[in-house]
């Protein structure tokens, strides 16, 4: 397709916007893009948030340095690298293992790396039992139980999520 | 076909217009992330631990106070036409159903949903836990979310970091793992001109906007998605704090502009919403973005008293039912009938006809 200003330029960018309450469509080449003074994926990378695209590492330049990118995390075994193309940590350990480059991202994207937030315990660390956490124990278990063909253990696990129910 | 009466009031109870500012904000949608401890995060994901996340939060749902006896939907057993008509309702998100061309919904994504709250599971991260209210209402609907997450953390080990709080499979959602967002309709800010001086500065508070369905989602019929950008460094009060200060705000500037635009251009204004009501009265075909445009100005018309005989509930029951899925399960047709134009046009004027006093 043609650029629909130039009719020369092969087209790149494709402009929807709204005038009024109509939507008008342009289809542009990356020049006249560029002359009707609309961001080009060139011009974002100049932008702040171009920094923080870069640093998600989806950008071309290295804001973090390279050696770090083979550090892994030891309990999924995701990298840095990973992590730098997908956008997604692996597991809740990745915040520990990349810990340092994290921070440092945490603060630039929201301006503090530090939660001041609601504060959560994991159910039964305050030391109460709740009898449905056990029978959601229970039957968490027996789930482990059978995946390893331990009939056995499965047996008395029934057993005992029989008597809680 | 999905049996939507599981859903109770089918899931939009939050369309009947019956909260707060209801003329200009349509709904109010808060959520919060939550991952479990002990499994990889969805990115990572093989389809065992997928599953192995679903009986985790099922039982747990089951177990619980808020959740006993929710629908639980499974996306990967629907039809595509089902999938998208969650999505429509702004159940499900695009890419927990499936929706993208050529995507499937992967095993073990699910909505579970109950009143005016619900959760994703295996979104992009495990648990995403939701409320919704009708109009302007975030300390309601913050209210529905805050007990209802308390509620499965005691029966579910959630991933939390004591340095950076709720641990999320993206670093833009850690900390509160909280998005709030207000749902809000601003033709007067766009026939004047100034949304997009409105729209600038809401990134400069830390604020954002996306279009009807989220992110990356088009702006259609003037319908913003005003939303907090920042989820870390700041209490979850002091989020929705700041985000219902600048909502205000934007009501107040839609008001004016409203106001502006009665004063200086009376007759403009109410040709285009006696117009856009005639279009929709008598139009035979209409495609579903000129519907939803038509909308936007039969409702600034019903917002300025100018048409006095047709409700915000009305206009909010047209705009969900025209929806491309809506409609066709509605006529039982499929999404890329070609007939779908004139069926809309059809409906529309029925849903007229009897509901105008």
């Amino acid at each position: 397709m043609m650029c629909d200003n130039c009719k020369e330029r092969e087209v790149e960018i494709h402009l929807t916007k709204v005038e009024n309450d109509t939507k008008v469509t342009l289809h542009l080449c990356k020049q006249c893009a560029q002359q009707k003074g609309f961001e080009t994926g060139e011009s974002i990378l100049k932008s702040p948030l171009g920094g923080f695209i870069q640093a998600m590492g989806k950008g071309s330049a290295n804001v973090l340095p390279t050696p770090a990118d083979g550090l892994r995390c030891a309990a999924c075994g995701s990298t840095l690298k990973d992590f730098r193309e997908s956008g997604r940590l692996g597991c809740a350990q990745c915040y520990e293992s990349f810990s340092t480059h994290l921070k440092d991202l945490l603060r630039r994207l929201h301006g503090s790396s530090q939660h001041v937030g609601e504060r959560y315990a994991l159910p039964g660390a305050a030391g109460a039992t709740d009898p449905r956490l056990q029978l959601l124990e229970l039957k968490e278990q027996l789930r482990r139980a059978v995946e390893n063909e331990n009939f056995e253990l499965a047996a008395e696990l029934r057993d005992r999520i029989r008597v809680l129910e | 076909m999905i049996d939507l009466s599981l859903l109770p009031d089918g899931g939009i109870g939050w369309l009947d217009a019956s909260g707060p500012k209801g003329s200009i904000v349509l709904s109010t949608r808060i959520r919060l992330a939550r991952n479990l401890e002990g499994y990889v995060f969805s990115q990572r994901a093989k389809d065992a631990d997928r599953t192995a996340v679903l009986t985790r939060v099922e039982e747990a749902s089951a177990a619980s106070d808020l959740l006993k006896g929710a629908a639980t939907i499974r996306l990967d057993r629907l039809e595509r036409i089902d999938r998208q008509l969650l999505h429509e309702r702004h159940l499900v998100s695009k890419e927990l159903a499936g929706l993208d061309r050529e995507a499937r919904p992967r095993p073990g994504a699910a909505l579970v949903v109950q009143g005016t709250v619900g959760v994703m599971v295996n979104e992009e991260d495990h648990l995403r836990l939701h409320g919704m209210r009708s109009g302007f209402a975030l300390e309601e609907a913050y209210a529905d979310l805050e007990a209802l997450d308390a509620d499965l953390g005691r029966l579910l080990p959630f991933a939390f970091h004591p340095e950076f709080g709720y641990l999320t499979s993206c670093p833009t959602n850690a900390g509160t793992g909280l998005r709030a967002s207000v749902l809000i309709h601003l033709p007067g800010l766009v026939l004047t001109k100034e949304v997009g001086k409105v729209l600038q500065g809401l990134t400069q508070v830390g604020l954002t906007f996306r279009g009807l369905y989220g992110e990356g989602s088009e702006v259609v019929g003037n319908f913003f998605q005003l939303s907090n950008q920042t989820t870390l460094g700041k209490s979850e009060d002091e989020l929705l704090d700041h985000l219902g200060k600048i909502v205000r705000q934007v009501i107040e500037y839609e008001e004016q502009a409203r106001e502006v635009l009665l004063r200086t251009a009376p007759d403009e204004v109410a040709d285009k919403t006696w117009r856009a009501y005639g279009l929709l009265k008598y139009a035979r075909k209409l495609t579903f973005e000129e519907t939803m445009n038509l909308l936007s100005g039969v409702r600034l018309g019903v917002g300025l008293n100018l048409i006095p005989d047709l409700s915000v509930y009305t206009l909010n029951k047209l705009l969900i039912f025209t929806q491309p899925a809506h409609l066709a399960a509605l006529e039982g047709r499929q999404t890329g009938d070609p007939e779908l134009p004139t069926a809309r046009a059809t409906y529309v004027r029925r849903v007229l006809e009897t509901e105008a006093v």
